[in-house]
Order: structure tokens, then sequence, then C-alpha cells
């Protein structure tokens, strides 16, 4: 099959690639730029669990090919944190129980930290629609909305 | 019985001694799991390693006239293309120890014909995943097409169609319970009754959906005749002995691991037919192979649950005491079930004082998704029972609480022994249902309720008061081991047999081991899910961790505890008796300046051992096997939930949840409300969104997420806890199961509240799901 090279911006890092046109950019963060935080729950667009940040637009890696996001600039849930230090919305999910399995917990936070950074002050009916697009089968989303509610706070303050 | 009660997140009242347990403390697993390092078993690459892809049957019952292999084989990419004549011959017995010899693992593949759509036919092996999927759109296959068996409650009388005709069987029955009285007087009972009030409860099927789906990566090693699993299960004790069964090697030459595990709720309890072909292509080729579950194949060919049916019959005297409970009941157990789990009718009678009890029982093959393990995986009869006390109230006319209140076990009551033979002590059915109705206002929601219908709304509250066996008895589940190590640094090491899948397992057990040492917190490391550092458990399953691995963690660490005194009053030339350990040092009591820390002591333990006195063994090390005093550890519940239904689009609107509940002393609060909120939401999902729909021929409807819908933030309130914290004295700490209540109690609170929503319109709900389209139904057949 014909191969394509795609060259991006992930986490702040250039990166380049050989890929078939069919592969899905989800599959080229995780196999070939061995980036396995985004992770894959439905492959069909449905569950947020692949979400990353292309141009400051929050979208579901397993709905994109590779090819198509050219020249873009990619943020994973490995470039959250910085230097260690996990973000806003992170330490968040940590201090409110946002999270069991931590399957879904990529998508969530990379969701999350787009929402807020289009919304700062977001009601919780804000909060619940800006996180419709994910699904998490173990937290009953309670410590969820807590934390994106408290680091929009903490966000909001130490501005 | 000693009893602390609490509402709301916090500090667990009951703790106050303790320095972890009882804390809400930062989950260990967090850092790297908000990070993106966690590690699933899709994030991991073993070196040479192929991938398979599995070619499953569109058709639900069939006979395989013919497969043409020649034009996937002949693709580039493809290392080979397996159909059941390839694993023929080449593997042993196939049977789990929870499970019995009696209950073996279908084949791997189909042999000569399918039996319910998702059947894997053939597995094809690649160097990519996409040229596996590519090949199996390649293979063509004929199949001749018979009559599929799908609707359950009438596949028992179907002696034309027979799902295993190919086994030899003449009917669909897999098991049979005749009707069982287990009260002499249960004739009479009902004889004698004020009103016998009868309904059929029907539960929808629904299924666990872990948002990781099953994966496994087999490594076997030619010459050496060993295999490597990486595997998403809730088991690798259980999982290593079973392939050491199948491949006839010892267990020692078989190693199962799990890093990190994406959910599972049961459905990965046991392996399954597609971890048996892709470990049997491993051994083929002598290479690693990794399977990954899809999505589409999660839904259609991992194990399904939930779908009963039961008459059940009220026998209930002028005073409106329940003198008798009956149910005819019958389970879908689908094809090949990989855990044929169903109703326990020996808890039909649940946390009430009714003294009959009487049953039939009975399991069917149909052309469907066998069934699988699920949260509670015997919860029907909680369904069936608060589903029919709803249904009698509202023919007798007596509000559904009240009928509760009279007949629910008080503490006066206990112990009690139920029809059931249960023997129930240390639970508070009557005291939640009180929390419960004060934590709502009870009087101020039916006043609330009464405007709403005067407005011409739509509001109902449900109820569900149940019981929870937790800690149970049974093949390989009636103990758990751990093994606690002080390393050289003063950190302490506890290696647990447990698997866990999102029960934040390394938090909770490092707590119990930091409090019991004498440690920080920090300073405690839980190793699990790896069967070669760590001590036989069946698994993370049965809500059972806290009591028997924190049992197991518990023991282990006292025994740690006090060797690390013995060394340390050797060195201070204290009395042992004078010293305490705390927050990682050794003291004298009452003069703290005397002391020494654990890193200290374990220095003497390892690097001086030899200037140890003779009689004081070295190391500083403890494996220890725990088994409750009894079985099972009760815990116990009640839910309420306010639901209000959209008159022009009939959709229902779940408005507050309350849970009050008691599974003993706490551990982690936030761990314990984690379980109960994601529980809840998935016995509400169960009843107001999620339904796995099969067409008359058994041809799955609800394929993808946009069929089979899950709840997400907008379909769920805020979900208020209340605690009772009765101490369990089945183990040293004092705990009660708790990770399938949630799921249990749901389903029938968020039925009845739909049910009650209804009532007055003269709509009685007893079946599920109750989606808007279910509810419209429902709202034309009365209005016509």
């Amino acid at each position: 099959m014909n191969t394509t090279d795609v060259s991006v911006t992930v986490n702040g890092r250039a990166c380049s690639g050989t890929v078939e046109p069919r592969k899905t950019l989800a599959d080229f963060l995780r196999d070939d730029l061995g980036l396995t935080g985004t992770h894959l729950a439905c492959e069909h667009g449905v569950c947020g669990a692949c979400t990353v940040i292309i141009d400051d637009r929050a979208v579901r890696s397993c709905l994109q090919f590779a090819v198509q996001v050219e020249g873009s600039s990619i943020t994973t849930v490995e470039g959250l944190a910085t230097d260690g230090e996990l973000n806003p919305v992170q330490r968040a999910f940590m201090n409110e129980h946002g999270l069991q399995c931590g399957f879904c917990t990529p998508g969530f936070v990379v969701s999350a930290t787009a929402l807020l950074a289009s919304n700062p002050d977001p009601s919780d009916q804000e909060i619940r629609e800006g996180l419709s697009g994910n699904i998490c089968r173990c937290t009953g989303y309670q410590g969820i909305i807590r934390a994106v509610r408290s680091a929009a706070s903490e966000m909001r303050t130490t501005r | 019985m000693s009893t602390i009660t609490s509402t709301g997140t916090g500090m667990s009242a009951a703790s106050a001694a303790a320095r972890y347990i009882g804390q809400s403390v930062t989950r260990k697993e967090d850092q790297r799991l908000l990070t993106g390092h966690g590690q699933y078993v899709d994030d991991i690459t073993v070196p040479g390693m192929l991938h398979a892809a599995f070619l499953r049957s569109d058709i639900a019952r069939g006979a395989i006239t013919g497969i043409d292999l020649d034009a996937a084989r002949a693709l580039p990419g493809v290392v080979a293309v397996y159909t059941w004549s390839d694993f023929h011959g080449g593997f042993g017995p196939a049977w789990h120890a929870m499970l019995g010899e009696e209950l073996q693992v279908p084949p791997p593949l189909a042999i000569t014909d399918v039996r319910h759509v998702g059947d894997p036919i053939a597995i094809v092996i690649a160097t990519s995943r996409y040229i596996a999927e590519d090949a199996c759109d390649l293979i063509e296959v004929d199949i001749d097409a018979g009559q599929a068996v799908v609707e359950f409650s009438t596949a028992q009388a179907d002696t034309d169609n027979v799902v295993h005709a190919g086994w030899g069987l003449q009917s669909n029955a897999m098991v049979a319970v005749p009707f069982t009285p287990m009260s002499p007087d249960l004739d009479q009972a009902f004889a004698d009754a004020a009103h016998v009030v009868e309904c059929t409860v029907r539960q929808n099927r629904y299924i666990c959906v872990p948002m990781e789906g099953r994966g496994i990566i087999a490594d076997y090693a030619l010459g050496r005749d060993e295999l490597d699993l990486v595997c998403s299960c809730q088991s690798v004790h259980e999982t290593r002995n079973f392939f050491s069964r199948y491949l006839q090697i010892p267990e020692s030459s078989v190693r199962v691991s799990a890093r990190d595990v994406g959910g599972g709720f049961g459905q990965k309890m046991f392996a399954f037919r597609e971890e048996c072909a892709v470990v049997l292509s491993s051994k083929l080729l002598g290479r690693p192979v990794k399977w990954i579950e899809d999505r589409r194949e999660n839904l259609i060919a991992a194990p399904h649950s939930r779908n009963e049916q039961g008459v059940v019959r009220l026998a209930i005297d002028a005073d409106q005491i329940i003198q008798a409970i009956t149910i005819d009941h019958v389970g879908d157990i689908g094809a090949y079930p990989a855990c044929p789990a169903v109703m326990n009718p020996q808890l039909l009678p649940g946390p009430y004082k009714i003294p009959r009890l009487g049953f039939s029982m009975n399991m069917v093959w149909t052309n469907t998704m066998g069934k699988g393990a699920y949260r509670g995986p015997w919860m029907f009869e909680t369904t069936a029972r608060e589903m029919a006390i709803d249904n009698a109230a509202r023919v007798l006319d007596i509000d559904p609480i009240e009928l509760r209140r009279r007949n629910l076990l008080a503490e006066t009551d206990l112990p009690f022994t139920s029809p059931g033979m249960q023997v129930f002590s240390e639970i508070t059915p009557l005291e939640t249902l009180e929390q419960a109705l004060t934590m709502l206002d009870y009087d101020a929601f039916r006043a609330e309720q009464a405007a709403a219908r005067a407005d011409g709304r739509l509001l109902g509250l449900g109820c569900c008061v149940y019981v929870e066996p937790t800690s149970m008895s049974g093949p390989t589940l009636a103990t758990e081991g751990a093994t606690i190590r002080v390393e050289a640094s003063g950190r302490v090491v506890a290696f647990l047999g447990t698997t866990s899948h999102g029960q934040s397992v390394e938090t909770t057990m490092a707590q119990v081991v930091a409090d019991t040492v004498g440690v920080r917190y920090e300073d405690v490391t839980v190793v699990q899910a790896d069967t070669q550092s760590t001590p036989y458990g069946p698994g993370t399953g049965g809500s059972r961790t806290a009591v028997i691995a924190g049992g197991a963690a518990r023991q282990a660490g006292e025994v740690v505890r006090d060797k690390i005194i013995q060394i340390a009053a050797h060195q201070m030339e204290a009395d042992p008796a004078d010293l305490d350990v705390a927050n990682g040092t050794v003291s004298v009591k009452g003069t703290p300046a005397r002391s020494m820390t654990v890193k200290e002591v374990a220095d003497h333990a390892y690097r001086f051992a030899d200037q140890l006195p003779v009689d004081l063994g070295p190391g500083l090390e403890a494996t220890v096997r725990f088994k409750p005093t009894r079985f099972p550890t009760w815990s116990n519940a009640t839910h309420l939930c306010v639901v209000e239904i959209d008159r022009d689009t009939c959709v229902p609107h779940v408005v507050r949840y309350i849970v009050s509940e008691d599974c003993g002393r706490m551990i982690n609060p936030s761990v314990v409300e984690g379980q109960i909120f994601g529980g809840v939401v998935q016995g509400m999902g169960g009843v107001l969104l999620e339904d796995f729909v099969y067409d008359a021929n058994g041809n799955p409807l609800t394929t993808t997420f946009m069929d089979y819908l899950l709840p997400t933030t907008t379909e769920v309130p805020e979900i208020e806890v209340g605690h009772i914290e009765t101490e369990s004295t089945t183990n040293p700490g004092g705990y009660k199961g708790m990770g399938e209540g949630g799921a249990i109690g749901a389903h029938a609170a968020v039925a009845n509240a739909v049910g009650d929503a209804l009532a007055h319109l003269g709509i009685r709900v007893t079946s599920t799901p109750l989606g808007p389209d279910d509810i419209h139904r429902l709202l034309i057949a009365v209005e016509a």
C-alpha cells in the first residue's frame, strides 16, 4: 500500500513518520510515536477516550487520519503536565477521586482542559454538556464533575 | 452491634484512632493514570509480536458448509489463518477452579456449526491488526442458516429448535430446578393470606461494557515450553492455572501479569474462547501474538448479562405482613456461557422478615451471546422482590414505603435465619431506609408529588432495600494471601493476590498496611497481578478485597510489626512491650526521644543480620493466608430514586438519587462512594438507556455506542450518600464488601421510580427497560 510522510508537532516536539493513508491519528500517536496515553475504547467517535487537542480544539483521534493533521500542533495527555507537575485539571481529578480504572481518564482530562481553556467559568450545566462526549463506566461521573468545577475555580483564582 | 452514622463525603467517624484507615487519602494509582503512563495490555509491545483478528459468524444458528481461506492466506503480511482443525487435539482440559470441571470453556473456534452471531470461526495472525482485519474480509464462509432460538422465556418448550442439537441435546434446558418449597406450610400461607399478589418481573439484557475491552498478549516459548501472558483480566492466578491445565505444562511454566486493567465488572473474571485461540496460535507459531478486542466484538461477543424473568407471588396478611414469597424463574444463558450466573433464589426474601419461600429455577440456552458475571450476578432476586413489593403496594393501595417498614428486619430481629437458610447479623436494613428517607425528606416529597400530579407532571419515587452477600465462600474464594516485606531501605512492599481493575486496591491496601505496620502511607507499595511474585488469589471480584485481602494484609503486617519491635528491642536494649511503631519510627512509649527508624531496623535485619541473636531470625518479611470467621460478610443498603418523566417526549430524568449504605468500617470513604456511584449509574443505565437487542433471527441490533446507549454526564444527577458503619466480626478490620451493591440496588430503585411516576394513571411497571419508547407504549396502552 502507498505511504505518505507526516510531520506534526506533538507536545511541543517536532515529530514525523511515514504512514498508510488509512492509519488513524490515534494509531499513529500510539504505534508510531509511542504515546500510548491516548486510549481507544470505541473507535467510532462516541466514547471520547482518544480525545487530543489539535490546534486548540478537542478532537477524537480515532476519527482522524494521521495524514489529515499534517503541519498541526497536537497536545496529548502526555503533554498536559509540565516537568512532572500535574496541570490543574489533572490535580483536581486526583483530589476529587475523578478516576477509578483510568482507561477513559486521558480523554476526560484532555476534554476538560480544552473546555476550561475556552470557557474558564462554566456553569455546572456547561460542564456536564462539555463532557457529555466522554464515557466513563466506573465513577458515575460524580468525582469528574467535582474535579472540573474545582479546577475551574483554581484556575480562575491563580490567573 | 457498634454503629456509627454519617452522611456525605468525609472522614469516617469510626477511624479516629487509625492514621490512614478511614481517610480519603490520595490514590497511589492516579499519578501514572492521569499523565498517560498507565500500562494497559494494548500499550505493551513485545519484540516480534504479531496481531490477531477473528472472523465471526454473522448468522445466529447454522451449519458451516464451506470455508475458503486461500485469499486470506495469500495476503502479504498474513502469517497464519487458523480454523478449528488447526487447534483440534492441541489442548487439554478447559475449566476454571471457581466454576468446576463440569463447565468447560467451549472450543476456541466453531467446529461444524455456529450458535450465535459473533461465534468465532477463524483467527488471522498478521504483522498488523489492519492486515489481519483485511484478511478476515477475504475469507469466504458458507453457512446453511437455521431457525435461531432467541426469546428465552419460551425456549425451554421449543423442542424443534435446539441450540445444542450438535451435542446431542434434545432440549434447551441447561438447568431445570422444579418448584421447591423451602417451608412446609407454604401452600397454607397462600391459602390463609388476605391478599395474594402476583406479577411477572422481567429484566432486560444489559452488559458490563468496560471501557477497555478484553485483550491479551500470549508469548509461547517453543523449546522452553513456557507461556508468558499479559492479559486484561480480573484474576491472573486463575488464568495461570487455567492455561497450565489447558497446555498441560506446570503452573511454574506459565506467567500471567496485568499492569493496569481498564474495568471488568465481572466480564473479565474468566479466560474465554478468544484467549484460548490466541494462546494456541502463539504456541503453533512460537511467536508472541496480541489480540485487542474492538468495541463491536465487546458488544456482541463478550459475555452478556441480566436477562432474566420471574413470576413472583406474595402472600400478605390483613396486617400487611408478608407471610410468603415465591418465584418461578427463567434465566437466559445464551449459547456459550462464560459463567452461567443467574439469580440466587435463596436471597429472594432479602432483608425482610418474610418467613416462607418457594422457587423454581430454569436456565435456558438460546442462540445469543452467552452469559457471564456482571456486578452482583445474582441480583435478579432484588429486582424481582422489590418490583413485586411496589406492585403489591399498588394493588393493596398502600404506601410502598410503609409496606417495607412493616416487613423489614430491625435490629431487634437479629440474628435472623431466613427461609432461604441465610443467617443475618450485623446488618441495618430498617436503619438505612430511615436514613435515606430523612435525607430525601419523605413527607415533603409526597407533598411535592401530589402538587406535581395536580399540574399533570409525572414525578415518582422508587425504593429498593437489599442485602449484599460479600466475601462469599465457594471454590477458591474463601481465602487470600499477603506477603509483606520491609525492604532494606525501610520501605514496605505488600504482595497481594488481587487483580485490581479500578477498585483502588493499591491505595486501600496500602492504608491497611501502613496503619498495621506503623509506617507512612507514602512508604508502602502494593504489588499485585503478577503470578511470579504474588500469593495465589482467585481474583478481584465478588466484593472481597477489603475483607479477605485486607485481613491477610493486616495479619501479615502484624507479624512484621512484631519482628520490627523485637529487633529494635534488642538494639535499644528495651522491653518489647514498651515499644511502639508509628510513622516509620520505633520508640519507647512515653519516652519518644529513645527511638530508631524502621530503616535502621531494616539495616539490622539485612546488612548486619550477623549481629542479631540466634533466636531472632534474619529478615523482615511475613506471608499469611487469611480466611474470614464465617461466610458471607453481609452488607446492606437502601436506594431511593426520584424520576420525572417529560410528558411530551416520555424521556425519564433522574432528579435525585440517594443511597444509605452499611459496609462496616470504611477504609477509604472516597473509594467506597466511588464504588457506589459507579454501580448506581450502571443500574440506572440498564433501566433507562442500555438494552442489548436481538431481532427474531438472532441478529444483534445494538452493536455500536450509538445504539447501545451508555449514561453520560447529562443523564446522571448528583448522587447523595449516607453511611451507617456497623462493624463486621468476620474479619479483624470490621470491614464489609460493597463493590457490587450499587448495581444490585439501582435497577429496582430506578424502575420503581418510573412505576411510581405512572402509577396514578393505572399503569403497572414490572419489566424493564424503561426508555422513552417503552414509556410511550405504556402511556398509549392506558390512553387506549
